[in-house]
């Protein structure tokens, strides 16, 4: 055999997806990091170090709308974690119950706003919930309870949250799924085994089924980090790209957005973009690390 | 078995939450609908009557096909996903094939770099994607778009297809080498349609994203020429605010395309969540 020659084939079966993933993605990425050292003065692209930072982070000007879309951004996340992620492990533990008639059916149905776009959601519930059209007040008068309604999209104090819960109501989905299916894997040999023992019904959901999904749950809960960190369509779509009302929804992807590429009278920044990237990137990646390194690692496995 | 104890109440109580989440979950979009083949008077006098005789109306319809450039918006949603789709299949297939078939140096680190993408969004290179599509004047091309989507399909695309690949037995390969076979044709006669499942799945994990994305189109294609089904309908939305027919038209219409594909791939789509991704 002669075995030091180069096998091109690999190399031919390789090059394709890593130049693209490499020119499209990884270049990019790095590309991003490195602008958000520079600045532009007199139209000269000047080296500066982390002044954009500091910009960012001390800077009345900036730091106001940066620390605003941070916090608006946890808030967010807060909602999906304390009310998706529950209502998807209800829904799911629901569905996995054994010889439930239609449980495709409902499971195909809860999914269909996972498949809409945000621009379609966004505009439906704007619809809905708008007092001209009236069809949320008229429901909640149908139940008396008229008197709760507000507009709640045109309020500062509601906007954020109430787009939060859209956004949960579209992606439930998601983690009713990927729990589903974990608990269909667990043997039936084992929750056999609890019911001898006299561990039915919800005690068996929370004694049995729920540590042995655990790491399912962890994998949902960095995935609705990522994907709320890096949020931008349904606020866009819903409130554009000011992220109203006075910014009380701005989030960093909208603030990035509006940053780089400029919106009306502020004139789009790449540099000051990059800086707000860079964060998001910095805060994405400490998300995940806390997932892989201080959840995942410590947490136990059960060999199914 | 344990056949005794399903309790009426319970079995009534579960049915009772489902079907009230099932609501809560196709209401907005049954609203949309139904709304959208009414008159505007009858939109505002009965938001929850079905259309009858009396308020049926497509005025909303009208207004959207003389209006918008509907079906030049479908038309580039549907090239840029096929066109993604089958960049990520194919270049994915390749480098999960190269990466789970052959040991050479370097073989665990390739398949690191690769998974890297799996975690991280592509979205926070926007500014220097952006920067690369303006200086290759790639910007409001089609192509923007769909390389933008194959760099950010293939990560995934290749930790799944590379999972399936192992499986394929060995025997078979090697049966096809000593026939004198060679590693193109055992790659796209033997492997592929033996993977052809696990395809499936990747294809549709990334086709409603790309199909739904609306930040690449905004910042990549905003062209007339070049927009998408997502951002046309956002545009066209926007602009008429006020015409409450033509915007309810306009949201059924983009809901349409979407739920046509998951009525087809729904069962597709399911399995694939069920299956392969909870690893």
């Amino acid at each position: 055999m002669e075995r030091p020659r180069i096998r091109w084939h690999i190399l031919v079966f390789l090059a394709p997806a890593v130049l693209v993933y490499t020119a499209v993605m990884i270049f990019p990425l790095f590309n991003t990091l490195r602008l958000a050292l520079y600045s532009k003065i007199d139209q000269e692209r000047v080296f500066v170090g982390l002044e954009n930072f500091q910009r960012l982070f001390l800077d009345p000007i900036w730091s106001d709308q940066f620390w605003n879309a941070l916090g608006n951004n946890f808030w967010f996340f807060v909602i999906h974690m304390l009310v998706q992620n529950p209502i998807g492990i209800a829904l799911a533990a629901i569905l996995s119950h054994p010889r439930l008639r239609f449980a495709a059916l409902y499971r195909s149905a809860i999914f269909i706003p996972t498949i809409l776009s945000f621009v379609i959601v966004g505009f439906a519930w704007k619809l809905i919930l708008s007092p001209i059209w009236g069809i949320a007040p008229a429901m909640l008068d149908a139940v008396g309870l008229k008197s709760l309604y507000a507009p709640w999209l045109g309020r500062e104090e509601y906007a954020l949250t109430t787009l939060s819960l859209v956004s949960v109501w579209q992606f439930v989905g998601i983690p009713m799924m990927l729990i589903y299916a974990a608990l269909l894997s667990i043997p039936d040999e084992i929750l056999e085994a609890g019911e001898i023992d006299g561990i039915t019904g919800m005690s068996a959901f929370w004694k049995i089924k729920l540590p042995l999904i655990l790491p399912s749950l962890g994998i949902i809960a960095s995935l609705t980090f990522v994907g709320n960190f890096n949020a931008f369509d349904l606020i866009y779509a819903a409130q554009g790209a000011l992220a109203g009302p006075d910014f009380s929804t701005d989030i960093l992807g909208t603030f990035m957005y509006r940053t780089f590429f400029g919106f009306q009278l502020q004139l789009g920044d790449p540099h000051m973009g990059s800086a707000i990237a860079s964060a998001m990137f910095a805060i994405i990646l400490i998300g995940v690390c806390i997932y892989l390194f201080g959840i995942q690692t410590r947490m136990r496995r059960y060999q199914l | 078995m344990n056949q005794a104890r399903v309790n009426p109440v319970n079995t009534a109580l579960m049915h009772g939450a489902l079907v009230l989440y099932t609501l809560i979950a196709l209401f907005p979009v049954f609203v949309i609908l139904i709304n959208s083949f009414k008159s505007r008077k009858a939109i505002f006098r009965e938001p929850l009557a079905l259309p009858d005789a009396e308020s049926f109306s497509l005025i909303g319809y009208q207004t959207v096909f003389k209006q918008g450039d509907f079906l030049l918006y479908v038309q580039n949603s549907m090239i840029v996903t096929v066109a993604s789709l089958f960049f990520i299949l194919l270049f994915g297939a390749m480098a999960a094939f190269a990466l789970s078939e052959y040991r050479f140096r370097g073989n665990l680190w390739m398949g690191l770099y690769l998974a890297l993408g799996i975690m991280i969004p592509i979205r926070i290179g926007t500014v220097a994607i952006l920067e690369m599509m303006v200086a290759t004047g790639l910007v409001n091309t089609l192509w923007a778009l769909i390389l933008v989507y194959t760099a950010q399909g293939l990560p995934l695309a290749v930790f799944i297809l590379s999972e399936f690949m192992r499986q394929v037995s060995d025997d078979l390969k090697n049966a096809a080498r000593v026939d004198g076979l060679s590693e193109y044709t055992i790659f796209f006669r033997l492997v592929l349609p033996l993977v052809r499942p696990a395809m499936a799945t990747v294809a549709v994990f990334n086709m409603i994203p790309i199909w739904n994305d609306l930040w690449f189109p905004l910042i990549l294609a905003p062209s007339e020429e070049t927009k998408t089904l997502t951002l046309g309908s956002q545009v066209f939305i926007g602009q008429f605010v006020t015409d409450w027919n033509a915007v309810l038209s306009a949201l059924s219409m983009a809901i349409l395309p979407v739920l046509i594909l998951y009525v087809i791939f729904s069962r597709q789509l399911i399995r694939g969540i069920t299956s392969g991704a909870v690893k």
